[in-house]
């Protein structure tokens, strides 16, 4: 097989040695470190803006009563900051990681399939511009809920739903080439001696989060399409008149929603993997067992679907057969939280801005964790179901789990990427700004819930003024920190201090084999790894 | 791992997939403005989802030109070879999943949706409330608004389509082996019949529907029952009027000259391809028609 001559890729490879320039680098571009980095900067653009829309939705929970807007435009805002942060924001923020990264760690020249890379995440920002746009169209953008329950995204949404239902298909059509190159690049690419049980954990959740990506955005883009259909078509997929019902959107849509979940979640545990060992400064703990558990959860989220509708009036076995379920996925979360633990125990710790990030994702994710296993039972979720206790739960997972997982990884990978430290004065202080925010945004609605106060509506008894004064003004100082880490991005791609190959002591992987910044091309021909 | 170690192919830059993401940016805006104007007269939408399917076309020419061109080139490794498998192999994965959902609601919907609102279970006050009338059964004929269809039989046409299918993978198969043993007359011979056999298929499938529409009452909006039928029968049908495409292409390029025993990533695609859609209406038969 040796047939391809030397002469021609060398002769191919001539032109593309080095980064070409201009705007059309960025959009020609086949190279893994451009479209991550892509990913990248979209992901936080996308933060941003859903964000803003929190800001909007805070704003207007400062005080009871209707303040600064209409009721139909809060309920565009809950909608809209659902769907980016979990489509726009912390979706392609690990996909850009996965593009950077992967690659590098298991000795591989690119992406497999690098052209359909490009394409992949140049559809979303097309997607993203449809959704954002039926905001200012006539009558409004999606007002349903992320989770665009029939029969409020058929019988009782607006006309853009056609428009939200599109711009949904070709986010998911983004989604599987984005997750098939993932596989493909792992499976195919992994350098030799990289065998399965040498992978970085990163490789590991990435692998079994892209095969939940596969398994579950056509789900979505199926459910999708019934929503169109019985919105414009007459169909009644979700209409009983014409023998469906609307509980069967909720079975479908939760059976793509659920593993979405962890689809958010799963490449946090990868990176929380790498960190703390490398400033524990000692090896994983169970990485035989990280993985198996990795496996066990991607395989438990397929049959827990339902405990997202406890209060629709299942058969009781399906509460109990669910509500099981859900608990058992407690053991495998558990196992890696201890693993976690037990790595740091008698390590010789350092306190660099990853490692806090990463600290922070262990002890809050846990938070997090325990109050799903409150809502796991079936009984009690009677109660705090469609609460404010709901929205703390997922916001403790995904923005003091996942996000700050991304915010490890990207102070983690930083220097790797522009090739100078960033500073770590203001990294301190983004972290300690969004640590004591996050805590005072979302820690409260625990109590919200619990008191009763429902999430998705714009207005609340006075009894709930309080805290909720409480939570806006975590909310304004969340969102202002997020303006630190701009900041120190900015300045640390402008320049600053050389960073080193491996600029963390303990940092183990073939990553810090290579310079920082990475070259634009590494491993064309595989290391070897023993 | 052998020594000697081939190179694995990054292509330079290039300019469709950037053209494919304005491609599906069109269709998306076109086909929802479409369906948004369906009930007024003129409008801009199918206009623009012209234009978008039609670059989608222009950058698959391109696209797949620029592949070809590489892979006859020699550029392609075995490597790279077990990439494209790889990648096709999910991708058909994927496309189940999306089946999945239409079967899934086939099965809540005759399994549940449709029992429970005929009273089954501890649903007794549902039926006694909302449509004391309704008797559950699937097919579903009467819907609870009173609504009426007829059910489309699995013999005569369904069947008929049945075998055009199964022979149709058995020939691509025989295709497939002439190609490997370089009987290039068989293997143009066997693919050409595969082709007619699918487009056959397809003529008959608008026949049945035809049919359904005129003749039974049988129509997209007639309750659950007509949902699934035509959702699934549909997508399944846009699936072989893809595979027939596919093995078209597949036909202009073995007429050229092209695929070999070693190289014959397309082909093999192309025939997983049909081979799964096959699988799928093998499924359709039994539970949307059978059962």
């Amino acid at each position: 097989m040796s047939s391809v001559t030397d002469q021609t890729l060398d002769h191919d490879s001539h032109d593309h040695h080095h980064a070409p320039k201009g705007l059309m680098r960025w959009l020609l571009t086949t190279n893994h470190k451009d479209i991550g980095t892509l990913y990248l900067i979209f992901a936080f653009t996308m933060f941003l803006v859903g964000g803003a829309m929190a800001m909007v939705i805070r704003a207007e929970l400062f005080q009871p009563g209707l303040q600064l807007v209409e009721p139909n435009f809060f309920n565009q805002m809950t909608t809209v900051h659902g769907l980016i942060m979990v489509f726009g924001a912390v979706m392609p923020a690990f996909t850009g990681l996965a593009n950077w990264m992967i690659p590098m760690m298991i000795g591989a020249p690119d992406m497999a399939l690098p052209r359909m890379n490009n394409w992949s995440f140049w559809i979303l920002p097309f997607a993203f511009a449809i959704l954002l746009a039926s905001l200012f169209m006539e009558g409004g953008g999606p007002a349903f809920g992320w989770t665009f329950y029939a029969p409020l995204s058929t019988t009782y949404s607006n006309d853009s739903t056609a428009l939200f239902v599109f711009a949904v298909h070709i986010m998911g059509i983004s989604s599987i080439m984005g997750a098939i190159n993932v596989i493909v690049t792992i499976v195919n690419l992994r350098a030799p001696g990289m065998t399965w049980m040498k992978l970085p954990l990163f490789v590991w959740t990435w692998l079994i989060t892209a095969f939940l990506l596969i398994a579950v955005m056509p789900v979505l883009a199926g459910v999708v399409t019934m929503v169109l259909t019985d919105k414009y078509f007459g169909t009644s997929f979700f209409d009983a008149a014409g023998g469906g019902d609307p509980v069967m959107f909720q079975h479908i849509f939760w059976f793509f929603g659920h593993p979405e979940v962890y689809i958010m979640i799963l490449p946090s545990f990868g990176i929380v993997s790498a960190i703390i060992p490398a400033f524990a400064r000692k090896p994983l703990f169970g990485y035989a067992s990280m993985v198996y558990a990795t496996a066990s959860i991607a395989g438990l989220s397929f049959i827990v679907w339902a405990h997202h509708m406890f209060t629709t009036g299942m058969p009781l076995f399906g509460e109990l057969f669910f509500m099981y379920c859900t608990m058992l996925i407690a053991v495998p979360t558990g196992v890696k939280v201890f693993n976690w633990v037990a790595t740091m125990w008698r390590g010789a710790m350092t306190f660099e801005v990853p490692m806090l990030f990463a600290l922070a994702f262990v002890i809050l994710f846990t938070i997090g964790g325990f109050s799903g296993l409150m809502l796991a039972i079936t009984p009690v979720d009677f109660q705090y179901h469609d609460t404010y206790f709901v929205v703390a739960h997922f916001h403790y997972v995904l923005v003091s789990g996942a996000i700050f997982s991304i915010y490890a990884a990207a102070y983690y990978w930083l220097p790797k990427w522009t090739g100078y430290m960033f500073d770590e004065f203001l990294a301190k202080a983004h972290f300690w700004c969004s640590l004591i925010s996050v805590n005072i945004l979302f820690f409260p609605m625990h109590f919200l819930g619990l008191a009763g106060m429902p999430r998705r509506i714009p207005d609340y008894a006075l009894q709930f003024a309080d805290v909720n004064q409480i939570v806006s003004i975590g909310g304004f100082a969340f969102g202002l920190s997020q303006l630190i880490f701009l900041a120190v991005i900015v300045k640390a791609a402008r320049g600053g201090e050389k960073a080193e190959a491996k600029p963390w002591e303990g940092a183990e992987g073939l990553e810090w084999t290579v310079p920082s910044p990475a070259p634009y091309h590494t491993f064309e021909t595989p290391p070897v790894i023993k | 791992m052998s020594q000697q170690y081939q190179k694995y192919y990054v292509p330079a830059q290039s300019p469709w997939p950037i053209v494919g993401a304005i491609a599906l940016f069109l269709i998306a805006v076109g086909a929802g403005t479409s369906v948004q104007q369906m009930s007024q007269e003129g409008g801009s939408g199918h206009w623009i989802l012209l234009a978008g399917a039609t670059l989608l076309i222009i950058m698959l020419i391109g696209w797949f030109g620029n592949v070809i061109h590489e892979s006859m080139s020699g550029l392609y490794s075995e490597q790279m070879d077990r990439s494209f498998r790889q990648g096709m192999s999910w991708f058909i994965f994927s496309e189940v999943m999306f089946f999945a959902a239409f079967f899934g609601a086939l099965f809540y919907a005759r399994m549940i949706a449709v029992p429970w609102l005929g009273g089954a279970g501890n649903n007794e006050m549902t039926h006694a409330v909302l449509w004391p009338e309704f008797s559950a059964h699937w097919p579903l004929i009467k819907m609870p608004d009173g609504g009426e269809t007829q059910a489309m039989g699995w013999s005569g046409l369904p069947l008929y389509n049945t075998i055009i299918l199964l022979i149709s993978s058995i020939t691509l198969h025989v295709a497939h082996v002439s190609l490997e043993q370089g009987k290039r007359t068989a293997l143009t011979a066997w693919l050409l019949i595969t082709i007619l056999l699918g487009v056959g298929f397809l003529f008959l499938q608008v026949e049945e529907y035809i049919h359904a529409y005129v003749e039974m009452g049988l129509t997209l909006d007639a309750g659950v029952y007509g949902n699934t039928f035509f959702l699934l029968t549909g997508f399944h049908g846009m699936h072989v009027t893809l595979g027939t495409i596919i093995l078209i292409v597949l036909f202009g390029r073995v007429i050229k000259g092209h695929f070999s025993k070693d190289q014959q990533f397309a082909f093999m695609a192309g025939s997983w391809y049909w081979h799964f859609v096959d699988v799928v209406w093998l499924c359709l038969f039994v539970f949307v028609y059978v059962l």
